[in-house]
This record gives C-alpha cells, structure tokens and sequence, in this order.
C-alpha cells in the first residue's frame, strides 16, 4: 500500500454529509482527492472545505450517476487525474419516499437505478481498473435496510440488499487480485437525507459516522456496520423467522 | 426532532418549524415559511436569546465547512457553523490561535460573532467582532450583504442576536502563537481588595480571569483564585482539542441538588484546595481556557428547572464599590450561588451597537433557577446595575425588562433600523415590548 500521505481517492457523492465526512478523514492525511456530485457550487463548497483541512490537491467533476455514458467518462478522468487510484467510495444516494414507490412505477424503477443500478454502472469500469492495477479498494455504501425487507423501506432496501449481493461476488472475484471491497452498512445517520426521520438514541452524527468509514476501509474491513452496533442489532433483526417477521409492522 | 433550547435550559421553548441550513449557496424559500425566523447553531447562549418559541429556527449547523486559510498572513474564512473546537484543531499545530476565545470552544463562529464574544483577554484584543475582517449576511428578502467594519450593518449584525439576518460566512484575523501551551500563575486572594490589587497589573499578562466565591461573607467577601496566563510552547503532546467530553451527565439530576449548603461546599473546597499562595504551571489551553468542556451537558447539574447565569458589567472605581455592592446582595440574599467568574473589561471599544463588553468590571455567576426568589434577586442586581450606568449581557439573560435593556444598549434605536423585519427571537419579544 502506498504511503497515507500520496493516497488517491474518488468520492462519488461527495456533497452527502456521510462522503464529505469521510473525504475530511482522509483531508488530514494529505490525501489526493476526486471529487463527483450533481451540484456544482455544492461541490465546489466541498472541494475547498478539504483542501484547507489538508488534502494535498483536489479536482471535481460534476455527474449525476444516472447518466451512464458520463459515469465511465468521469472514472477515466478519476484514474488520469491522479494516474490511478487507491479508494474509490460511492457514496451517493437518495432515499425514495416509500408510498410513493408503492403508487409509481416510475418512481420505484428510479429508486433502483439511482441506488442499486447506477452503482453497479460505476464499478463494472472502476473494476476493471483496480483488477488489472491489482491493488487498491473498493468502498461502497449499502445500509442496514438491505438486511431486511421491511414494509416502510423495502424499495431503499431492494437496492441495497442488491447491491451487497453484487459487492460479495466482487469481493470473491477481485479477492484473487489483491483488490478489496469493503460494504459500509450505516444505519440511521443524521444527514439532510434523514432530516425527514423522528430522530432517536440510534442515531450517530455525520461526523461519527465518516470516521468509522474511513477506519473501515483502510483497516480493508469485507462488511462494515456504521457504527459497530448495528451488528449485533441486525443480526438479531436477521435471525427473525419470516414466519414471525411478516407479522411486525416496521 | 432535536431540542432547540438554550444552555440554561430556562425558559422552554419550542420552534414550530427547523429548517436546516445546509449550503453557503443556497437560498431557502424565506417567503414560503410562516413566522419569525433566527438562527441556530449549537444553543450555548444561556437564555432566550437562542430561542423562538413558536417561530422559525434556521439549523445552521450543517454549514460547517471552512474556506480559507492563510498560514502566512493568519487571515481565515469559514462558515458561520464551524465550531471554534475545529478552527483550534486546525490552527493551533500550524502556530496560530483564534484572537478570542470564550468559556467554551463549542461555539459557532456565527454566534461568537452574533454575540459579539469576548474572553480572558479582553483587556488587550476586546472582543471577537473587533477581529472579524468581513462576514456575508443573508437577509429574508434573499439578499446577499458582504459587511465589512464600519459598515452600519456589520455594527448591527456584530452582537446582533441573530436578528440581521443569517451570518453565511465570516473572515477572522488569527493570531500567531509560539505553541499549544498556557504559561500560568494562579494567586489566591482572601477578599475583594486582593484581587483590585492583582488586576491592576492585567496589562502585563495576555491572559487574566478570577474565580470568586460568592457565598463569601464579611471580610472575606470576594475571595478567590486569581489566574494569569501567555501563551508558551508545550512539550508533551497535547490532547486533541475534538476529544469528545470525558464525562457527560446523561439525566437532570434532582432538584435542589446544587443548594446553598452543597454549593458552599464546593465553593470552599475549591478555594482551599490551592494550598499555597502563589501556584506557577504550564499545561495545555485546553484545560486554560475551557475547564468545563470535559463534562458534557453539565447544565443538568442544575435539575430539571435548570439555572439561570447573570454576567453584569459595572464601572471599575478606585476601591471598587459598585461591585462590591453586587457581591453584597449576592451573599446577603441567600441565593446558592456557584463560583463566580470576574474579570476587569479593558478600554477597548466593541465594535458592535449591541455589544455588551464595555470598560469595568465583570461578574458571571450561576444561580439554580429557583422562581421568585432568583427573580427578586436578580432584578435587585439590574437596579444596582443600572444605577451605575452598567450593563446586562443578553448571552445569558432570560429576564430582565424591557426598561433595562434600554437603558443597558444606548444604541438600540440605531441597531433597529438595521434588524430583519423577518427576524426575532423570544429575548427580543420579551425585551422590545413595542
């Protein structure tokens, strides 16, 4: 692995308050950062904030992750800018209003795309690079709703419990070149993303939660829960027979 | 939903909307929200003047992120809620130190600013707003001012209360320092002339504050611990200042827990545990400047009425009478109090038309909240406050009257003229009874 200082880095959805935290980790190492969002002035806002908290240089491309053609433009500029890359994090996401979901198929395919399909958009190039460079990782967060279906979420959860089917069977095919893939499974961050959420004690902080991931992917973690206690939570939530699960209203 | 209250958790209040704050380019839809806007950050102003009950709180701590800083010429900009906690971590190992600090590093820059801070230098640097270079004001007619000093509305906005509109972004002149040290001396003092003594020699020191009992009666009324401090190199590492709280204090601890007998106590305890006169050490300006940011939430101590704090500012006389007159009816009145900070305000001129510092002498002192009886008390501290052409800091207030806010802030009518008419707060319905 290369030295902290020269480590070189693509943040996908870096303007969500979970990315910029984690890009702010790797800031004060002296990391080399790339940058991607939808806005352009947010991101800008983004780029500064970590080039003063010590990032050693920092370059953004705007991208909405559901246009394809662009994804693969942006992940070949990512790997030029820096010739090469050590992390790449996907980090962008929206979470769909379930009802709606339930009343649209235009908005439950949307949900898919943005959060499960778009995804696997980015990493089918960005694998191909980590395997052939035969090193580096592949970091991309999932949530704790993909454990489990649940009636209030399953649409959000359908594409994250998705995404770490597909983040486990890279994992086995880049294992065998050096390649990590680390599967981050925050649970209820407050983010703007949830601001629409009854806060509660579960809650973890934007910044907690950016540090845990940072510390997860450099430790090269397989299947990370943000924070660690999520994971006796969710195995007991997983361990619920069907039988009994389908009864609850959650 | 979070809990919008102030640090003294008197009086309750509740918003009846948040609506968070989360990019320096973005300008909420102010004409789509019902009721009066203020801002919010991290609600460590003692009273009401961080509270809008039934009204409209602008969640201002998602602008968090910093956007300058020049190592060389010590100039940064950040927005306005980046906490003073994180520009220290940055600056501090680069050789640099906010020009002032208060009692406690979580604060946002845009409350340092809106209530025009001062700290234990502010004989030599006066207050925070004096350092501020150039801020940018969103106002509800959506708006985008860039104050800079001697503007009108930068006076206004300066010790504002929030009420000009929302600080977006602001550019603080840092200060060079030669480490992350504090060099300091902590001198006891038995009654009140001793510490007149020591503070005539403030100009010497960067540095100077008190601790005084305020139980203390008789001859030994004003008795304290006197501290003086420069900033100095520090060997050992220190501790890193966004070192969460060692110790929180997770519930409301019962009512009258803090009470005259267990707070005189303490008081005693806390003078006699110095044992000789005169102490010399150098430890880090963590513990220096914010001794009480290892408890977290220490407000609790106080139950579940919580507390109300009284910072006064009265002139400073040859022998000191007019603040010798408060710690009399301090002590006379029987109302626990905790340990006072004291401190002689220098000649510096703050530069806002709200600001409470002014040249004197000031005094903060805790009070558990015990209904009328803390009410007759303090009200009998304003008249003394008022009759010596003193002054109230409204950081900390949550009850005096519209009369002495008047007489308090001479320039009120001129900061009128420049507040948001969309702009308020429940300090300022109760004090501007139009």
């Amino acid at each position: 692995m290369q030295a902290e200082s020269s480590c070189r880095v693509l943040v996908v959805g870096a303007t969500s308050a979970i990315a910029a935290e984690t890009a702010r980790a790797y800031a004060a190492t002296g990391a080399r950062l790339f940058l991607t969002g939808r806005n352009p002035q947010r991101l800008e806002a983004v780029a500064t904030d970590l080039r003063v908290r010590g990032a050693r240089s920092v370059e953004t491309a705007v991208l909405d992750v559901t246009d394809r053609a662009r994804c693969s433009a942006v992940v070949e500029a990512a790997w030029k800018a820096f010739g090469g890359l050590d992390v790449a994090l996907l980090a962008h996401g929206v979470l769909p209003d379930q009802t709606r979901c339930q009343a649209s198929v235009e908005a439950a395919v949307e949900a898919l795309d943005v959060n499960f399909v778009s995804t696997v958009a980015l990493l089918t190039p960005l694998a191909q690079r980590f395997e052939s460079a035969r090193g580096g990782c592949l970091a991309v967060i999932g949530s704790v709703a993909g454990d489990r279906g649940r009636q209030s979420n399953y649409v959000y959860g359908a594409a994250k419990g998705g995404l770490e089917r597909f983040l486990e069977g890279l994992r086995n095919r880049l294992f065998h070149a050096g390649v990590a893939v680390v599967t981050l499974k925050p649970g209820f961050v407050d983010t703007p993303m949830t601001s629409g959420l009854k806060q509660g004690p579960l809650f973890a902080t934007a910044g907690r939660a950016g540090r845990a991931i940072h510390g997860a992917i450099e430790r090269r973690r397989d299947v990370a829960y943000i924070p660690w206690f999520w994971r006796p939570i969710m195995t007991v939530i997983r361990a619920l027979p069907e039988v009994v699960f389908k009864r609850l209203r959650l | 939903m979070r809990r919008y209250g102030s640090w003294g958790r008197y009086p309750a209040a509740t918003p009846a909307t948040v609506v968070p704050l989360q990019w320096r380019s973005d300008t909420p839809a102010f004409a789509q929200l019902r009721g009066l806007l203020l801002p919010y950050a991290y609600g460590r102003s003692y009273g009401d003047s961080c509270l809008n009950d039934g009204g409209v709180i602008l969640d201002v701590r998602g602008l968090d992120r910093l956007i300058d800083f020049d190592a060389d010429s010590g100039l940064l900009r950040c927005e306005a809620g980046v906490t003073l906690a994180e520009i220290l971590a940055l600056i501090v190992p680069r050789g640099w130190f906010l020009p002032v600090v208060p009692g406690t590093r979580w604060v946002s820059v845009g409350g340092a600013i809106a209530n025009d801070i001062h700290g234990k230098n502010h004989h030599r640097a006066g207050t925070f707003g004096a350092h501020v270079t150039r801020l940018e004001l969103l106002r509800s007619d959506g708006a985008r001012i860039l104050c800079t000093p001697g503007d009108e509305i930068f006076r206004a906005t300066v010790g504002g209360l929030g009420l000009t509109g929302v600080i977006l972004w602001a550019e603080i002149r840092l200060k060079r320092i030669p480490g992350a040290g504090i060099s300091m001396e902590r001198i006891r003092f038995s009654a009140l002339a001793g510490f007149l003594e020591l503070t005539a020699e403030d100009h010497q020191f960067e540095y100077t504050v008190a601790w005084v009992d305020c139980l203390a009666r008789g001859r030994r009324l004003g008795r304290g611990i006197y501290m003086r401090g420069d900033h100095a190199p520090l060997d050992a590492t220190t501790p890193s200042p966004l070192e969460p709280p060692r110790l929180s204090i997770p519930l409301d601890a019962p009512a009258g827990l803090l009470n005259a007998v267990t707070l005189g106590l303490f008081n005693e305890a806390y003078y006699r545990a110095q044992l000789r006169v005169r102490r010399r050490l150098t430890l880090p300006y963590t513990p220096f400047f914010f001794p009480l940011d290892v408890v977290g939430d220490w407000g609790r101590l106080y139950g579940p009425k919580g507390f109300v704090q009284y910072q006064c500012v009265v002139p400073d006389t040859p022998g000191g009478a007019p603040i010798r007159t408060i710690f009399e009816r301090i002590s006379r009145s029987g109302e626990p109090a905790s340990l006072a900070v004291l401190k002689r305000f220098g000649g510096l001129r703050s530069p806002g038309l709200l600001s409470f510092p002014r040249e004197g002498m000031t005094l903060a002192v805790d009070f558990p909240f015990r209904g009328p009886a803390t009410m007759t008390l303090l009200d009998d501290l304003d008249a003394v406050v008022r009759e010596t052409g003193g002054a109230v800091y409204p950081a900390k207030d949550a009850r005096m009257s519209p009369g002495s806010f008047q007489a308090f802030f001479p320039e009120l009518d001129r900061f009128t003229a420049q507040r948001d008419p969309k702009f308020s707060s429940s300090f300022w319905r109760r004090v501007h009874a139009s």
